[in-house]
C-alpha cells in the first residue's frame, strides 16, 4: 500500500476547482486546472497563482541561529541583511549537491531576528536529518549560543503569485510597498483582507518563474481565505490558479534547475553553474574543502540549454550524442509553450558545450537534432522598456 | 461520427466500420475525447505512411503531450489506405473534434474478426469511469 500523501491547506480547494491531483514528493498536489500551456501563458502574460504549501520551511532563531546557518549553508549567512534573501546550497562532504535553498533574514512581531530557510519538499526530510545531525541537542543547547528551530511546513501555506501583473494585484492586499521592494527581498505583512482574521504573513520579491512576482507565507487556518482574496484581486488582469506542471515548464524556460533533476548528490555546484552560490573563503560547512579542490579541477560535466528541431520532447535521462558518440544526457525537457520549440536542459562534456554546438538526443531510439544554447531559453522584458 | 456508434479499444482507440463500393470494409481510426482530455496539451503526433500494414494490439504511431508520450495501437488487422495529415499539422483539431477532423487513419480490414474482440460505447464508458475512479 501506498502511504498517504500530505496534503496542503489548499487541498479541498484544489479538488473542487477541478485540479488533477498527484504524488509529488510526497503531497497530492495541483499539477493542473485546466492546459498546462493556458496556465503558463497566463503568468506570462499577466499573473500567475500557485500553491507552493509542501515547499519545506524551517525556522530557525536563537543567538547561535546565526553561527549554526553559516556552518551549514555554502554562502556567508552573516552577510545577509534584514529583509534580504539569498540562494545558496547545501552539501555533503564530498561536495555533493544535498539541496538548494533560499534563506531569508526577518525580525519578527518582537523585534526578535529568525532565519527562514525554504527547502524543496523532496529534501525536506533529508534536510531536517541533516540539521539533527549537525545539531545536537548538546550544541543547540550551548549558553549564549541557544539555536531553537522548527518545521513551519504544515503550519503555513505558501502561494507563489508571478507574472508582470504581480505587484498590481497583491498592492490592495498588503501593507507594504511592493513596487520598491528589491528582488530578492521579504518582510513580514499585514493582510489587508478580512479573510486574513488580522494575521499577518511573510512576502519576498522571490519565484521559479523568470517572471516578476512574489512568494507569500500565511498561517494554514487562513489560507483558503487569502487565497480567494488573492484570486478575486486578480480578476481583473486575468489571474489563473496554476499547477505544478506550468510551473515546470516556466521554470525550465527560465534555465532555473530542479533538484532531483538537474542538482542532486552526485552532482557539485560547478557542473551545475553554481559556483556562484557557494564561498569558499570566510566559511566552514560540510564539504567546503572539497569544493575548493573540485574548483580548481576541469568540469567534467557542463548544464547547458539545448533547442531541438523537431517538436518532440527529450525526456529526462535521454542521450546526447555529437555524431555517433555519447557525450551527454538531458535532464529536463518540454515543449516550451512561449517559444514554441522543443527546449531541454542536459548534461554535456566541456568540449560539446559551447552554444551553436550542434548535438544530438536520442528520443526512443530516434535522433533529433539539437543546437546547444544559452539558457535562458526565455527572457523577461524588463520593466521600463518598450517592447 | 457519433461516438455511441463506435468500437473502442481498452488503449482508447476508437473505429468507424464502413463498407466501400467494391464491398470492402474500411476502418476509419481515432483517438477517444476521454483519452485527448487526460493528456491535454499536445504538442506532437506522429502516423505511419499509406500502404502499411497494422495490427491489431500493435503500436502505428504515437501521441505526445507535455505530460507524456504514448503509443497509438490499431484495433485491426488491415492495410492503411489513408492517413490524415491535416491532424498533424493542427493538433487542436484533434483536441477540438476527435471524432470528425480528428480522425487518425483509414484500414483496409483484413480480418473482420478482430471486432468482436472491441467494446461497444457502453462498456468503454464503464471501463474510463474504472479509470478515473482509480486515478
Amino acid at each position: 500500500m501506498t502511504p498517504a500523501l500530505l496534503w496542503t491547506p489548499l487541498y479541498e480547494w484544489h479538488v473542487a476547482h477541478g485540479a488533477r491531483m498527484v504524488d509529488f514528493a510526497g503531497w497530492a498536489m495541483p499539477l493542473q486546472y485546466r492546459s498546462i500551456t493556458e496556465e503558463h501563458l497566463a503568468t506570462r502574460r499577466s499573473c500567475g497563482i500557485v500553491d507552493i504549501s509542501h515547499m519545506g520551511r524551517l525556522r530557525f532563531e536563537g543567538p547561535g541561529a546565526e553561527e549554526f546557518l553559516a556552518a551549514l549553508l555554502t554562502r556567508r549567512i552573516g552577510e545577509i541583511k534584514l529583509g534580504q534573501i539569498r540562494y545558496s546550497l547545501v552539501t555533503n562532504e564530498q561536495g555533493g549537491i544535498l539541496d538548494d535553498v533560499l534563506t531569508g533574514y526577518y525580525h519578527n512581531e518582537m523585534g526578535q531576528p529568525f532565519y527562514l530557510v525554504v527547502v524543496n519538499a523532496s529534501n525536506r526530510e533529508k534536510i531536517v536529518q541533516w540539521t539533527h545531525r549537525h545539531l545536537p541537542p548538546e550544541r543547540a543547547g550551548v549558553r549564549g549560543k541557544e539555536v531553537l528551530w522548527t518545521d513551519v511546513t504544515r503550519l503555513w501555506a505558501m502561494f507563489a503569485i508571478q507574472g508582470p501583473n504581480a505587484v498590481e494585484v497583491l498592492q490592495p492586499l498588503v501593507d507594504v510597498d511592493l513596487d520598491t521592494m528589491k528582488y530578492y527581498n521579504g518582510a513580514l505583512v499585514r493582510i489587508l483582507h478580512p479573510a486574513a482574521r488580522r494575521q499577518g504573513g511573510i512576502i519576498s520579491r522571490t519565484g521559479y518563474t523568470g517572471e516578476d512576482g512574489f512568494e507569500l507565507s500565511v498561517g494554514a487556518g487562513i489560507a483558503t481565505g487569502v487565497w480567494e482574496a488573492i484570486l478575486e484581486q486578480g480578476k481583473p488582469f486575468g489571474i489563473v490558479p496554476t499547477g505544478l506542471g506550468a510551473r515546470d515548464t516556466l521554470r525550465l524556460e527560465a534555465g532555473m534547475p530542479l533538484y532531483g533533476h538537474e542538482l542532486g548528490e552526485d552532482v557539485d555546484p560547478f557542473q551545475a553553474g553554481l559556483g556562484y552560490a557557494c564561498y569558499l573563503t570566510g566559511v566552514d560547512f560540510p564539504g567546503r574543502e572539497a569544493l575548493v579542490r573540485l574548483q580548481n579541477e576541469p568540469v567534467r560535466w557542463k548544464r547547458v540549454g539545448l533547442e531541438l528541431s523537431g517538436r518532440r520532447i527529450a525526456r529526462e535521462r535521454s542521450p546526447v550524442l555529437a555524431g555517433d558518440e555519447r557525450v551527454g544526457w538531458v535532464t529536463s525537457g518540454t515543449f516550451s509553450p512561449s517559444l514554441q520549440r522543443s527546449i531541454a536542459m542536459a548534461y554535456v562534456r566541456p568540449d560539446r558545450a559551447e552554444p551553436g554546438t550542434e548535438l544530438s538526443v536520442d528520443i526512443r531510439g530516434r535522433r533529433e537534432p539539437a543546437c546547444v544554447v544559452k539558457l535562458p531559453f526565455y527572457r523577461r522584458r524588463s520593466k521600463g522598456t518598450t517592447p | 461520427m457519433k461516438p455511441e456508434e463506435l468500437l473502442y479499444t481498452t488503449t482508447h482507440e476508437w473505429i468507424h466500420v464502413a463498407t466501400d463500393p467494391s464491398g470492402a470494409k474500411i476502418g476509419t481510426v481515432g483517438i477517444s475525447s476521454f483519452a485527448l482530455e487526460a493528456l491535454t496539451d499536445l504538442v506532437f503526433i506522429e502516423l505511419p505512411q499509406v500502404g502499411q500494414r497494422v495490427q491489431a494490439g500493435r503500436r502505428f504511431g504515437e501521441i505526445e503531450s507535455v505530460k507524456a508520450v504514448s503509443d497509438l495501437y490499431s484495433p485491426v488487422d488491415g492495410e492503411i489506405v489513408a492517413v490524415n495529415s491535416a491532424v498533424a499539422k493542427d493538433l487542436e483539431h484533434l483536441a477540438d473534434d476527435p471524432y470528425e477532423k480528428g480522425w487518425l487513419i483509414k484500414v483496409r480490414i483484413t480480418d473482420e474478426s478482430g471486432l468482436t474482440k472491441l467494446m461497444d460505447y457502453a462498456a468503454y464508458q464503464r471501463q474510463c469511469e474504472q479509470e478515473m475512479k482509480d486515478a
